[in-house]
């Protein structure tokens, strides 16, 4: 099979033709994320023949992933995600050099790992993520391909093109930790991700080969719900390009993060010390499932509940996803300063990713 | 002046868009910039307060906020969304 048979079909298109061909087999595109939104982006880039695919991620594929996160099967349950990817993409097209990080990106890392790209897609699912991207490309001088989801609706655009905006141009400032709801608390339909996903693709494609024009300077909302797609127009806000170094750290939640523990330590924790195990999701969802140990206090009605400081076992945390839990943390580690309080890193998803 | 209201703003606001009859909107007189919207929804709906940043958009483009606004405006208020 020639290459030129491979991709005729997009080589034949006037406007693309052999020479953007030439320039996707050149070019270097680093996905960071392989969730609902990388995996369509990975794909297709890898099918249209993009020549060196870069893939950061760190996490492992769980049961409730597979709605969305179509590359994967229930054969590949507990499997890092980057292995699977990997796997998949050489299946697909052997032609293709693919780099794995297997990380989280991170600013003691991202600027290594993003420097020999050309052009990063963010398709990660938190905001510290997206704004350390943000900053490392505007310190690295590189576009990236935006795609992010809430509910039926979608937002895509590419910052920091040839000095265009960028995401902080948009929303300056990082929200904090209970400010927006993620999609392990509020849900997201399968097929979303999937849209949003391939738009970003198309975006990689015109930023690599020169083809139409890019959605720089313009935000498009999409609402799957009444299938309409509006775009808003963009400046770049010199004050918000002026990034001389990436921050220490881009988690808020950062000083809690000692007192997150990891479900692994947890489950050896509670075989040998005695403990108060707090579940902080509502009651429907505790009725549903729980921990044998567990008591019930839902995150709106835990500041209104009296804990004994007498009782001084350590209380252990738990939510769905660790997103509740760690705002539990934040309320009662200020109420009460002298107890030990901890929360489950990745929640319930996570111990039945480990004990399923 | 309608208001399309996009991510969290819909569920802060419990509606898809906001229809303000401009002359009910601070009593006396509607708010002439987009600042002075900013204002008038954050009293009326303090969660939109507590957003860190919140694009506002007239006529689909992304507005300071001494931009001035008329009823037949467009408004779209646009916050950040996080999911993947």
């Amino acid at each position: 099979m020639t290459s030129t048979n491979r991709y005729l079909r997009q080589t034949s298109l006037v406007s693309f033709g052999e020479e953007g061909q030439a320039k996707l087999a050149d070019s270097q595109v680093l996905v960071v994320g392989l969730g609902g939104l990388g995996l369509p982006v990975i794909q297709y880039l890898n099918a249209m023949g993009v020549g060196t695919i870069g893939l950061v991620d760190h996490d492992t594929i769980e049961l409730h992933n597979l709605q969305r996160q179509v590359l994967y099967t229930e054969a590949d349950l507990g499997r890092p995600k980057l292995e699977v990817a990997i796997e998949q993409l050489q299946a697909q097209n052997s032609n293709t050099k693919i780099i794995g990080h297997d990380t989280f990106l991170n600013s003691q890392n991202a600027l290594e790992i993003i420097k020999n790209y050309e052009v990063v897609v963010d398709a990660t699912d938190n905001f510290a993520t997206r704004y350390l991207i943000n900053d490392a490309c505007i310190l690295l001088n590189k576009p990236f391909v935006y795609g992010a989801l809430h509910d039926f609706e979608g937002q895509v655009s590419v910052f920091n093109y040839q000095n265009g905006p960028s995401y902080r141009c948009l929303f300056p400032k990082m929200p904090g930790p209970n400010e927006i709801p993620n999609c392990d608390v509020n849900g997201v339909l399968g097929v979303l991700p999937g849209i949003i996903g391939t738009m970003q693709a198309l975006e990689t494609i015109k930023v690599l080969t020169g083809v139409g024009e890019v959605l720089s300077g313009k935000l498009l909302l999409f609402d799957g719900l009444q299938q309409q797609t509006q775009t808003i127009s963009f400046e770049a806000q010199a004050d918000q390009k002026n990034i001389t170094q990436l921050q220490a750290s881009y988690e808020s939640q950062d000083c809690l993060m000692e007192f997150g523990v990891s479900a692994e330590t947890f489950l050896s924790n509670a075989e040998r010390e005695n403990m108060q195990l707090i579940d902080v999701r509502n009651s429907n969802e505790f009725e549903h499932d729980h921990l044998a140990r567990a008591i019930n206090i839902p995150l709106s009605q835990l500041a209104d509940h009296e804990l004994s400081i007498r009782d001084e076992r350590p209380v252990y945390l738990i939510c769905q996803s660790g997103q509740r839990s760690a705002l539990a943390l934040r309320l009662l580690t200020a109420k009460y300063p002298t107890l030990k309080i901890y929360h489950i890193l990745g929640g319930m998803n996570k111990l039945a990713a480990l004990c399923p | 002046m309608t208001i399309k209201l996009f991510g969290v703003t819909k569920d802060i606001i419990g509606s898809p868009s906001l229809s303000l009859p401009t002359n009910v909107l601070t009593g006396k007189s509607s708010p002439k910039t987009v600042g002075e919207l900013r204002q008038f929804l954050g009293k009326t709906y303090p969660g939109l307060k507590e957003l860190s940043s919140l694009a506002i958009a007239v006529n689909n483009s992304y507005a300071q906020d001494a931009e001035e606004i008329n009823s037949y405006d467009e408004i779209a208020l646009i916050p950040p969304v996080s999911g993947g």
